[in-house]
């Protein structure tokens, strides 16, 4: 019995380092920022989970002493791995990309929250306090 | 005086089973001290959340967190695939716009979330009317697709659990 047990959680360890060594992997071969974040939001994750899976039944069931660690770890990564990859995302937008060339429209009046704020556009009439930074020219992508 | 004093059972509940879960063993006295964090911190918390959704639908919730466990692990399997198996230049990666029905703000976190983890998308931006999102697809040659599968597979079940 404990044989068999052994095998899945072996299993479970190795699909987990397959998951968690694609992910990295990606960082490496993709080619820019936007497609790279794909990689570590969602390869990793997976392979963490399977490993933290791996940990609470080895815990569990050859160790007899029960662990629900793992759960927390996993919670804590489901909530903070979007809005990493959503802070990255803005971050490189900012920086790298032109509202009006390499995005889409927002299909609004509105433009994208990273770039206008609300009501902007409007604004063309009141005077110019100068203390709002001029955006920096935008690098070729 | 129990609204006062526990101005958010919810969250007194979950600050507790945290608080065990992380101490990894049970004993009486870290029961009384997870408690005692979990009647304090909502009391002198409360003024940062002066309104939360009511959330009377959990059938909804149970099946939207299966579901998006489900896509989770469909999408690394996706996503690995693509990173191995194909030229990175043969990648059809781009923006794709979702324009939202839904309007409450923690209904549209957990959209913005959602996409981030599942298949070969992320959610990039907001538009500043929140009418909007952003969305960057790791390879979608068929972008209406990618909105209509998340409008119906994600969007909809939100729309039922938050409004």
């Amino acid at each position: 019995m404990s044989f068999i047990l052994e095998i899945i959680i072996s299993a479970l360890i190795v699909i987990g380092g397959f998951f968690a060594l694609v992910g990295s992997f990606g960082l490496v071969k993709l080619p820019d920022l936007m497609t790279r974040l794909h990689g570590p939001t969602k390869a990793t994750t997976l392979g963490v989970g399977s490993i933290l899976v791996a940990s609470m039944l080895y815990f569990w069931l050859l160790q007899d002493s029960f662990t629900i660690h793992e759960l927390l770890i996993t919670l804590f990564l489901l909530l903070t791995a979007p809005i990493t990859a959503n802070v990255i995302a803005k971050a490189y937008m900012l920086d790298h990309a032109d509202p009006d060339k390499d995005l889409p429209k927002t299909g609004g009046v509105e433009g994208w929250a990273t770039f206008d704020a609300i009501g902007q556009e409007d604004d063309v009439d009141a005077p110019t306090t100068g203390t709002e930074p001029a955006r920096k020219p935008v690098p070729e992508l | 005086m129990l609204k006062r004093y526990l101005p958010h059972p919810l969250l007194t509940l979950v600050l507790t089973a945290v608080w065990m879960l992380l101490i990894n063993s049970f004993s009486m006295g870290a029961l009384v001290f997870g408690l005692l964090l979990g009647i304090v911190i909502p009391v002198i918390t409360s003024a940062f959340w002066p309104g939360r959704p009511k959330i009377t639908n959990y059938r909804g919730v149970v099946e939207y967190i299966l579901v998006v466990l489900w896509d989770i692990l469909v999408a690394n399997v996706i996503v690995a695939g693509l990173i191995l198996f194909r030229r990175a230049d043969r990648l059809d990666s781009r923006f794709v716009v979702v324009p939202l029905d839904i309007t409450s703000s923690e209904g549209i976190t957990a959209l913005a979330g959602t996409i981030t983890m599942t298949p070969g998308t992320v959610s990039c931006d907001l538009s500043a009317d929140a009418r909007s999102l952003l969305v960057h697809c790791l390879h979608a040659p068929d972008p209406q697709g990618v909105v209509d599968d998340i409008k119906s597979r994600y969007e909809r079940r939100l729309k039922e659990i938050f409004e």
